[in-house]
Order: C-alpha cells, then sequence, then structure tokens
C-alpha cells in the first residue's frame, strides 16, 4: 500500500516537474514571439511612425502594428506548418538539425561539451559528396556507402577529440573549436584541388551529386534522409536508456570520479561518446550533402554548404534538453522556424534577420528558465508549490 | 527592485503587440505607402535572391539591389525579394521567387549559378538573369538557355587602373591589397590591381612593390575562415598586417569585412589609405571618404537596371552582359577628398590608361 502511494506520489512529481519543463519552453516560445513582433514594428518606419498617434488615434498604429505582426507570423506559420509542401520543407530543413542536435545532446549526457559538430559535420559532407560524385558506384550500394563514409568522417573527427581529452586532458571545448576552423579550412582547401573542384569552373564548387547517392525524395521535399535522422534518435534513446554503454554515458556525465571508482572505463567511455557524436554530426552534414533541395539534386559542395548547423545543433540539444525526443521536437521547431522564416521574407517581406533573431531568442530565454519563471508569475508560483513538495526545482 | 518593474514592462509589451486585436479589420487604417512617383504602376513583377552576403553588406549585393529599387522607382514595377542565409537556401529562394509569379528574377552572386540555371531551365515563362556567372562550354560558348542572361564585369580593367593610381599615391614605395576567399570575382580585382603597379614601376621606372598579390603565382592574401564577406574584425587584422609591412594604399576585395581596411586607414592619421570596391565608397561608406583615395566600381546596379528593363520590354536577351570601362559596367570612381592629391600628370595618364583598355592595347589581364 505505501509503496503504491509513493510510487504515485513520485509520479506526480515527475510529471509535475515535466509539466513545468514543457510550460517554460512553450512560454519562452511565446515570449520570443512577443519580443519579435515589438522588434518587428520597432524596425518598420511605417509602423513605428504610427506610434505618434497612439493616444489621439489608438486605432492606426495599433491596427498597423496588428496588421504588420499578424502578417509576418501568418507567413511563417504557413510556411512551416500550413500545407503538406511546408511540412515536408520543414522536415528537410528539420533533419540535418535533429543529427546534429543528437551529436550535440548525446556528448552533453556523458558531461562534455561538443562545440565541435559544426566541424564534424563539414568533413561528414566532404566524405559523402566525394563518394557521391567521384565513385560510380550501383545505386542503393551508392547512397549507404556515402551515407558510411560521412558518418565514418564525422566519427574520426569527433573520436579524436575524445582520445585526446582521455589521453592527455586537453578540454574539448577548446579542441573542438580548433577541430571546427581546421575542418572548415580543409574544405576551403580541398575545394581548390582537381579532385573536388568541377571541371571547367574556377570558382570552389564541387561536381554535381547524382541521384544514385542522393536521398530519394518522398514527397516534395521530404526525403529519406529525415526518417534516417528520426532513426538516429530512436538509436540514441535506446544507448543511453537500455544498453550498458549508455549507462556508463550517463553515470560518467553524472561525476566521472565516481564512474571511474565503480569500475567504469572513463576514457574508453569519453572516446566512445565523442566519436559517437561525431558520427551524429557527420550524418547532419551527409543529409546536406546528399538531401535532395527544391530542385531535386543536392546542392554542391561549397564552403558554407552546411551552413551553421553545427552551432544551431548547441540551441537544439539545449532546447530538447539532451533528450532524443526533446531533440527531435525542438529540431522539429527549429527546421519549421528556418522554412516558415523564408516564407516571412518571400510572402510577408520581412527581414531575414529577424528569424534568427526569434531563434536567438528562444534560445534566450529555454536557457533562463528564472527569467521566464520571472516574467510569467504563473509559471513561479507552480514552481514554489513543487519545491514545497520536495521535488527538484 | 528590478523584479518589480519587469512585470510591468512585459504587461506592456504584451499589450503594445496584441492590443490590436481588439481593433476593427485593420486594412483601411494602414497607411498606404504607394503614393512616391509619377511613373504609371505597372503589374511586372522583378525579384531578387541574395547570396549569403544580403542586401545590406554596402557592397556586392546592395548594389545590385540598388538596380532592383532603380526600377521600382523608374519603370513602375513591383518588387520582391528574398535573401539567403546559407548555400541550402539558393535553390529554395529562387523557387519562392518563382511561387511568387515573379516576371524576372535576379540572382546575385555566382554560387547561385546551379540553382538559377535548374529554375531557368524549369520555368521557361519567366526570365532570369544572374550577377557575376556566365554559362559557357569550354570554348566559351554562351550556353544559357533564352531565358536566363548571365552579368559579368571585367573588373580587371578599373582595377588595374586602381594600382596604377596607388602606385603613384605611395609614399612608403609598398601597396597592399586582400580578398575575402580566393575565387575568381575576387582575384580578378587584385590581379588587375598588381598589374596596374607592375605597369606603373615599368612606365615611372620606379619599384612600387605589391603586398598582399603574387601575379605569377596567382594567390595572395585572404581573411578566409567561416564568414570571409562578413568579417570586419578579419579584414583590419588583414589590413593592419599590410600596413605594418609598410603598405600605405590598401584595395580590400572582401565586401563588407573590407571595412575593417577603412578602419584600419581612419586611425592611421592620413598616413594610410584605402580604396574600395563595387561601389563608390564615398557613397557607401560615407564616413570613411576622407580615406578612400577612389573606388573600383562595378555597376552591377546598372546591369540589373538593364536586365530588368529589358524583360519589362520584352526585349530580354540570353547575350552574357560585360560591364567593362567602355560601356561604364566596370569603372574607377572619382577621387572625391583625394583630388587635391592626385597630380593633374597622374590624371591625364589614367585618362590614357583608360583610353589604351578601351582600344584593346593594353592588357589587364592573361
Amino acid at each position: 500500500m505505501t509503496t503504491a502511494n509513493a510510487r504515485a506520489d513520485r509520479f506526480t512529481q515527475w510529471a509535475r516537474g515535466r509539466w513545468r519543463e514543457w510550460a517554460i519552453t512553450l512560454a519562452a516560445f511565446v515570449l520570443a514571439l512577443l519580443v519579435g513582433a515589438i522588434l518587428m514594428c520597432a524596425a518598420d518606419p511605417d509602423v513605428a511612425g504610427q506610434f505618434a498617434y497612439l493616444f489621439t488615434a489608438p486605432a492606426l498604429p495599433l491596427g498597423a502594428a496588428w496588421a504588420k505582426v499578424s502578417t509576418a507570423y501568418s507567413a511563417l506559420l504557413a510556411g512551416a506548418v500550413g500545407s503538406p509542401t511546408a511540412l515536408a520543407a520543414t522536415s528537410a530543413a528539420a533533419a540535418p538539425l535533429i543529427c546534429a542536435g543528437l551529436a550535440v545532446g548525446l556528448a552533453f549526457r556523458a558531461g562534455l561539451f561538443n562545440i565541435g559538430a559544426q566541424g564534424q559535420a563539414i568533413v561528414g559532407s566532404i566524405a559523402a559528396a566525394w563518394v557521391g560524385f567521384a565513385l560510380p558506384l550501383p545505386p542503393v550500394i551508392h547512397l549507404v556507402v556515402a551515407v558510411l563514409a560521412g558518418l565514418l568522417a564525422g566519427g574520426v573527427w569527433g573520436g579524436v577529440v575524445g582520445w585526446l581529452k582521455a589521453r592527455t586532458g586537453a578540454h574539448e571545448v577548446i579542441v573542438t573549436i580548433m577541430m571546427n576552423y581546421i575542418a572548415g579550412g580543409v574544405l576551403a582547401w580541398v575545394l581548390t584541388t582537381d579532385a573536388f573542384q568541377r571541371p571547367g569552373r574556377d570558382d570552389p564548387i564541387s561536381p554535381e551529386v547524382p541521384a544514385s547517392a542522393a536521398f530519394p525524395r518522398l514527397y516534395e521535399q521530404l526525403h529519406l534522409g529525415f526518417f534516417v535522422a528520426i532513426l538516429a534518435a530512436v538509436a540514441v534513446a535506446w544507448l543511453l536508456d537500455r544498453s550498458v554503454l549508455g549507462f556508463s554515458i550517463r553515470a560518467v556525465g553524472a561525476n566521472p570520479h565516481a564512474a571511474g571508482t565503480a569500475g567504469m572505463n572513463v576514457s574508453a567511455t569519453t572516446i566512445i561518446t565523442m566519436a559517437t557524436a561525431g558520427a551524429l554530426a557527420g550524418l547532419a552534414g551527409v543529409m546536406a550533402a546528399l538531401g535532395p533541395s527544391v530542385n531535386g539534386v543536392p546542392v554542391p559542395l561549397t564552403e558554407g554548404l552546411v551552413g551553421t548547423v553545427g552551432f544551431d545543433a548547441i540551441t537544439v540539444a539545449l532546447l530538447g534538453r539532451s533528450r532524443p525526443l526533446g531533440i527531435v521536437l525542438a529540431g522539429l521547431l527549429f527546421g519549421g522556424l528556418n522554412s516558415g522564416g523564408l516564407a516571412m521574407q518571400s510572402v510577408a517581406q520581412t527581414p531575414l534577420t529577424l528569424t534568427l533573431v526569434l531563434q536567438a531568442l528562444v534560445v534566450l530565454f529555454v536557457a533562463a528558465p528564472q527569467l521566464v519563471a520571472t516574467l510569467v508569475p504563473f509559471l513561479n508560483a507552480r514552481k514554489a508549490k513543487v519545491s514545497l513538495t520536495g521535488a527538484d526545482a | 527592485m528590478k523584479k518589480s518593474l519587469i512585470a510591468p514592462v512585459a504587461l506592456g509589451a504584451f499589450a503594445l503587440a496584441f492590443a490590436g486585436c481588439a481593433t476593427p479589420p485593420a486594412a483601411t487604417s494602414a497607411a498606404p505607402s504607394a503614393s512616391t512617383s509619377s511613373v504609371a504602376q505597372s503589374d511586372f513583377k522583378a525579384c531578387m535572391v541574395s547570396d549569403a552576403g544580403g542586401f545590406d553588406d554596402k557592397s556586392f549585393n546592395e548594389t545590385a539591389y540598388a538596380g532592383l529599387t532603380r526600377a521600382v522607382t523608374e519603370l513602375g514595377v513591383q518588387k520582391q525579394e528574398v535573401q539567403s542565409a546559407v548555400a541550402a537556401d539558393y535553390a529554395k529562394n529562387v523557387q519562392s521567387m518563382v511561387d511568387a509569379d515573379c516576371n524576372i528574377i535576379v540572382t546575385v552572386g555566382f554560387n547561385l549559378g546551379d540553382a538559377t540555371l535548374a529554375a531557368a531551365k524549369k520555368n521557361p515563362d519567366i526570365d532570369f538573369a544572374i550577377v557575376d556567372f556566365a554559362y559557357s562550354d569550354d570554348d566559351g560558348k554562351n550556353t544559357a538557355p533564352d531565358n536566363l542572361k548571365g552579368l559579368v564585369f571585367n573588373t580587371s580593367e578599373p582595377s588595374f587602373m586602381a594600382g596604377y593610381l596607388a602606385a603613384s599615391l605611395s609614399q612608403t614605395g609598398k601597396v597592399g591589397t586582400f580578398g575575402g576567399a580566393p575565387i575568381p570575382s575576387v582575384t580578378a580585382f587584385m590581379d588587375g590591381y598588381a598589374r596596374g603597379v607592375a605597369y606603373y614601376n615599368e612606365q615611372k621606372g620606379k619599384s612600387v612593390s605589391v603586398l598582399g598579390w603574387d601575379t605569377a603565382k596567382k594567390d595572395g592574401t585572404f581573411i578566409g575562415g567561416q564568414d570571409p564577406f562578413g568579417d570586419i574584425p578579419g579584414g583590419k587584422k588583414v589590413a593592419t598586417n599590410l600596413t605594418a609591412q609598410g603598405a600605405d594604399i590598401l584595395l580590400p576585395v572582401a565586401g563588407p569585412s573590407g571595412e575593417g581596411a577603412l578602419q584600419v586607414a581612419q586611425a592611421s592619421s592620413g598616413k594610410v589609405g584605402s580604396l574600395w570596391v563595387d561601389t563608390d565608397g564615398c557613397v557607401s561608406q560615407e564616413q570613411y571618404c576622407a580615406v578612400i583615395p577612389s573606388s573600383v566600381g562595378k555597376a552591377m546596379d546598372v546591369a540589373v537596371f538593364e536586365a530588368i528593363k529589358a524583360a519589362k520590354d520584352d526585349q530580354f536577351s540570353n547575350e552574357l552582359y560585360v560591364g567593362t570601362l567602355e560601356n561604364s559596367g566596370a569603372y574607377l570612381a572619382p577621387f572625391h577628398d583625394w583630388d587635391s592629391k592626385v597630380s593633374d600628370e597622374t590624371k591625364a595618364e589614367l585618362d590614357k590608361i583608360k583610353a589604351d583598355i578601351i582600344a584593346g592595347t593594353l592588357k589587364t589581364s592573361e
């Protein structure tokens, strides 16, 4: 009887903690949209000018502001989830973010701050693209080999960091940042070599990846890569929650000394975690290199092909609280912001920077739960109640 | 104290953003903004896609965009635009302009070459123009489809003149240049500049040296990194480096990053001058005008405007446009504040060089 009660209690506490996390994330998002709306109005001289009449004819400024904000946000919404095409575009934008987010999140769980997803994605994209355009292989095998090459390249790039950390104690933050520069430099260099540069072109661009190595398109922009990303999330979830390795990853993340004392091999766990994280980020690079764009062919390897996926991934992992399901949802959210941001630009003619500001605001608020709780007192009250019952807060 | 402020501020913000909810449909109260020109408004829609630099880069994209806004005021066309953040956006963004029922879509930058060609082939009813890219086969024959026009600029010609000018102005006998990244549209400036300096030496029996570009090796100094064209501190670092080696006239070919060179020149209290590229720096970077001897202009605005006009008048062709000194598509900008520092002799020589280049007797590149 008592155990059942205790269990029920624990469940309530757990549910309350979870509820609060969700509520804070949601509140952070709403707050970001609000601040974004204010910025939007302030930045548009036509709208901002109307605020001179705020007290004489309030309908003018408020109407103009509402028109501006509602057009922009409805374009954002329509572009992100408004139609099957929009959903497909969101999925395509989300796939690399999910993979790279997993790379950062997995490392987080082992207590490692992987800033290197960017570099790992870059080398992943280089390897996958090269296999794609340089090796003449039969259809299915071509794709598989290209994906594996990307995973391997990313894995090695991340593994080196883990090895340096385990062997020499070099801090992974410094090392991964430096590895990012090296990866960017390597990409710039390979694009000037005959092996990578497109024949007949003297600017840094590779040949196109043929259809045999591209992820097949399923509907509009939705391609197989998205499901590979989901599969990767499931695999990471299994790894973390169901496997022995996952247990030692979490143990090392919680307290490496205790884990070592308990007989776990901290060095090996660090290396394996970083290599796995690297492979996941490499997969993000693979998505960029092999995922078909709107015109049906993958974007050829160029500088900036992966964009800033490695840094956005930190955001995604943070927002997803380093849990696979959370990362998938956060990846979808940012994918939606990405594809909706385009619609906001092309339909509502809002500047691109506003989308970036929105993303930054979301993270800002998510990273500062106390700030959100202060701004939204309702959540604060809930928190006080929870902490009275002794739950973590 | 702070806490007590936050809530009302947030509430106020909330109210400001959402109080519009309560008002009746806002369309009637929003002020109309289209009463600017006497030009007849046309349904013709001209659209533009930037590369990752964005339309506010004070350089490449911004100049092209100026051509679009000029078309709006002078031709009365409608405009729509979209900016790219990363390479993966190019095809998407071009498609979004196709979906917006544009009549002509101008893409800015060779990076959009593939995406533009694919869209042009897929949408034969829409005209396309691309800045800084030419579709040609190995023999240099134009391979663009009928609805796609390349707009390129022979910037080595005015850069040659700029090199000559820089050499004549240098007190230290050293001039410098640097680029954002080693791509053809950048190195064309640097190479022409170095050749102009070499021509000055040849004509005057001097030995002004060029830092930052080696004509023989076809390599030079670049900012590099993740964001070579948006990295002002990076530009400043490279410019500081060049001036430390003695260069006193610089040519930054790095889009917005080049502002770093202007900052270095500004801080040198008159010892260093920095040229500007793409636009007349005295106009686009007004606050630095005093340190800008001249600029190597690339009249992308004119080319874009002409392409839009042609498309509107049904005169569009896929013939490659090449901006040169002759058609003023590439030019050396006025000296502005430096006019008194440039000797009449040099001015006369520059005129002669320009005439020779136009006549084809002086080569500015290989």
